[in-house]
């Protein structure tokens, strides 16, 4: 009833290609981004903004770029982290080096340093596949981790190996208070992902997908697998780099490796798995869902005025934390972008049954 | 108004996405002061976080109990769970910063990834940051660091007395000469802390430094402690922290390497490390900034106000009297005389905003009287901090694992002033520059 497409014809091939094909998505895609550039600048406290806003952005964009390479191309990669922190450690080279280089060109030449670093690591997926390759990706994950605690160079010789960015501009304007964080970083993330979208809608797109589905039957007719598998893994990188860059340069301030360890790999592998193998909007939900819920879970307690130990809370949130992933992976294995589809789905004929 | 619009801003957000991330504060009472406390009660580090978090919350309480708040103005706290990782701890931070009438009054982060993150924040939030005995070692340049206050003792101050006790034993500075000292440090910036100043000792002095960096966390050492075997220096500094410190000391008993030639630094040097160890330990030494054999007056208040009221923190009776909880208490105190020396200037018996907190921080004269009074005469020494000096004064010792307890094994050192002095200078300078900070000037 809400949600039906009667009367909305497609005269043209543009009209019935387009990312939204049915009006009340447009309608609310176009709401929420005006919400979330005007509405939520005005409302938002200082601490939605730098404790949960900006962090859940950044890690969707990780996720948005690690869902290119799991999702869409199915090669499992456990070197997000690895990547992210190739992104923010070249991005902050780059800056030292260069001290009169816009910000955000560092962090897109950061985004390059992945890119190139993620198609090395990723050479290793033209001759092995699944495990073993998750295994060769986690092989990055420990050589980046140890470069960048022991090359001096990296860190600029910094004594406690721990890198600091000054007071960010971009543009001529100030990126300090939390309102004008997280509005760059909404922007870059709106950018990126809309491009992503419109990779994964095209040819490219569609050649992953045949590679992650079959790919003996995808090389037969004709698709390159060694050109799909590492175009997959330049562009994944390069997102995830990206977001790494604004992980340390934006959410972080000053960092260490211990920022992009293995635990932030396995975090986005579960973003992705949460939110949806080979879907976009599934990135965001998964971002939300393992950002945003400890966060209040970890909240309840005082909120009810319960005396609760922090050590028993913590407890408490990791169990429960853990119960609602088994719960929601048993309810609907292709996560909650499934759910959201099905919802959309029963809206259609909601109130009537049939 | 300004305070007006915040509480509408606040108020917007909880109604649009639900009271609970809103970080919505109850209604403010009068004459509060908040203290947040951020604590790693989980993961790893928890053996030395829990007790350490449980003494900074008993001399709040005991504060509350005993003399009914600061002049009258009642403590209040709230704790969030960092587990040790920078985000959580930034989250936490960002969570407490506005929490009570006047905001936080100082955060002591607990960790050196979390100092690092919220060092960038601080100044823009105007909230001081307290790391006694950690953080950044050159922030005790308060011309450039104007927020943080790494009070008490840095990890330069750890390296150089160590180096000055070891000269000790050896019959003086000069014998120093060709012998090899190793560092085995947890590879992390908290564990490369002190490597610049031992290089710049191994340079003056003429002793060769060894370096033996570990992965994190640290069960696996068996190849660096070979190394050790082969290499034979006649000190070894451990720079551990966690699993790492008992890990470390198995380690050198099963390649012969003999305790009490061993340094450890303080977070390595507490009862937690060593008690399961017991014998294998004998003879570890660990440095101190505190007097870790004393426990004084404020013990004896603590069992009266609050563990007799059945208040205490440490429910299952294992932290009372640690050197860990001892040193929590310590920096609760050092918060507390920070806000009440605040007070005397802007006011007593009122709330303090954090910048007036700052001021009292800048401006600690704690006397040997005033420690006495406290309950604290036998356990710090006298210091002063000034604009140009956020450290005071980093008297240091050193305590000796006998496998029952720790004894103290030496008097108190200061690091010298002429090795330590010229790094900080130098690297507030550097880090001045790096992030275009202007000096404040302090001689005015």
């Amino acid at each position: 009833m809400l949600y039906r497409e009667n009367g909305q014809f497609k005269t043209s091939y543009v009209a019935d290609q387009q990312i939204f094909p049915i009006r009340q998505d447009r309608i609310f895609v176009m709401l929420l981004l005006a919400f979330a550039f005007v509405g939520v600048p005005l409302l938002a406290s200082d601490y939605l903004l730098r404790a949960l806003l900006i962090p859940f952005l950044i890690l969707s964009l990780a996720a948005v770029g690690l869902n290119v390479l799991v999702g869409y191309c199915g090669q499992i990669s456990l070197g997000t982290g690895a990547f992210m922190a190739v992104g923010a450690y070249a991005a902050w080279n780059f800056g030292v080096r260069i001290p009169a280089m816009p910000l955000l060109l560092q962090i897109v030449l950061g985004g390059l340093c992945a890119t190139v670093v993620g198609v090395i690591f990723g050479i290793p997926s033209l001759r092995i596949r699944g495990l073993y390759l998750a295994v060769a990706t986690l092989a990055a994950q420990f050589f980046v981790d140890w470069a960048f605690l022991r090359i001096p160079y990296f860190t600029n010789y910094s004594s406690s190996g721990n890198v600091s960015v000054p007071q960010l501009t971009a543009f001529g304007l100030p990126v300090q208070t939390a309102m004008e964080k997280y509005l760059f970083v909404l922007a870059l993330v709106c950018v990126f992902t809309l491009l992503v979208k419109n990779l994964v809608r095209g040819a490219i797109g569609r050649e992953w997908m045949a590679i992650r589905d079959m790919d003996v039957a995808a090389s037969v007719i004709g698709i390159r697998p060694m050109y799909a598998k590492l175009t997959a893994f330049a562009v994944s990188s390069f997102i995830v780099g990206v977001a790494g860059a604004l992980w340390g340069f934006i959410h972080l301030g000053s960092w260490e490796p211990l920022a992009f360890d293995l635990t932030r790999s396995f975090q986005l592998l579960f973003m992705v798995i949460i939110g949806g193998l080979g879907s976009i909007l599934g990135c965001f939900f998964g971002a939300a869902f393992i950002v945003l819920v400890p966060v209040l879970l970890s909240n309840i307690p005082g909120m009810l005025g319960l005396p609760l130990a922090v050590d028993t809370a913590s407890h408490i949130e990791h169990m429960v934390f853990g119960a609602l992933i088994v719960t929601f992976l048993i309810a609907e294995p292709h996560g909650l972008a499934r759910l959201w589809s099905i919802a959309k789905e029963k809206l259609r004929l909601w109130p009537f049954p049939y | 108004m300004e305070m007006k619009r915040l509480n509408l801003k606040r108020a917007g957000a909880a109604l649009a996405l639900g009271a609970a991330l809103g970080g919505v504060t109850l209604p403010a009472l009068a004459d509060e002061q908040f203290v947040p406390l951020l604590v790693y009660r989980t993961g790893s580090f928890a053996p030395l976080g829990i007790p350490w978090a449980d003494g900074k919350l008993d001399y709040l309480k005991l504060v509350n109990e005993r003399d009914g708040g600061i002049n009258g103005v009642k403590i209040t706290y709230e704790e969030c769970e960092t587990a040790y990782a920078t985000d959580k701890g930034v989250e936490c931070y960002e969570r407490l910063k506005s929490h009570g009438p006047t905001g936080a009054s100082g955060f002591d982060s607990q960790s050196t990834g979390i100092t690092f993150a919220v060092t960038d924040k601080a100044p823009l939030d105007k909230v001081p940051v307290e790391t006694v005995g950690y953080g950044l070692s050159q922030a005790a340049d308060g011309s450039v660091f104007q927020w943080n206050f790494p009070l008490l003792g840095t990890y330069w101050t750890a390296a150089d007395v160590m180096i000055q006790d070891i000269a000790k034993k050896e019959g003086g500075m000069d014998k120093l000469k060709g012998k090899k000292i190793a560092l085995v440090y947890h590879d992390s910036p908290y564990g490369k802390e002190p490597i610049q100043l031992l290089q710049k000792r191994a340079a003056a002095n003429g002793f060769e430094l060894q370096l033996y960096p570990v992965t994190a966390p640290g069960v696996e050492q068996k190849s660096t402690w070979l190394q050790i075997r082969q290499a034979r220096p006649a000190y070894v500094l451990l720079w551990s922290a966690g699993i790492m410190t008992p890990t470390a000391i198995r380690e050198a008993q099963a390649s012969g390497y003999p305790r009490d030639k061993m340094y450890a630094i303080w977070w390595a040097g507490s009862e937690g490390d060593v008690k399961d160890l017991g014998d294998v330990a004998k003879g570890y030494n660990a440095i101190t900034i505190h007097n870790s054999g004393e426990q004084g007056k404020v013990a004896q208040d603590l069992k009266k106000y609050v563990y007799d009221k059945g208040q205490g923190s440490d429910r299952n009776n294992t932290t009372l009297g640690t050197i860990a909880h001892t040193r929590g208490m310590i920096i609760s105190m050092l918060q507390v005389e920070a806000i009440r020396t605040a007070q005397e200037k802007y006011g007593k018996g009122k709330s303090m905003t954090p910048e007036q907190v700052r001021w009292g921080f800048e401006n600690l004269d704690l006397t040997q009287e005033k420690l006495d009074k406290l309950g604290f005469g036998g356990i710090v020494r006298p210091f002063k901090t000034s604009c140009a000096n956020h450290l005071g004064a980093d008297w240091a010792r050193i305590v000796q694992w006998d496998g029952k307890q720790f004894k103290v094994a030496s008097d108190w050192y200061q690091a010298d002033p002429n090795m330590v002095g010229p790094l900080v200078k130098a690297e507030a300078a550097k880090y001045a520059k790096d992030k275009n900070i202007t000096p404040k000037n302090c001689e005015g």
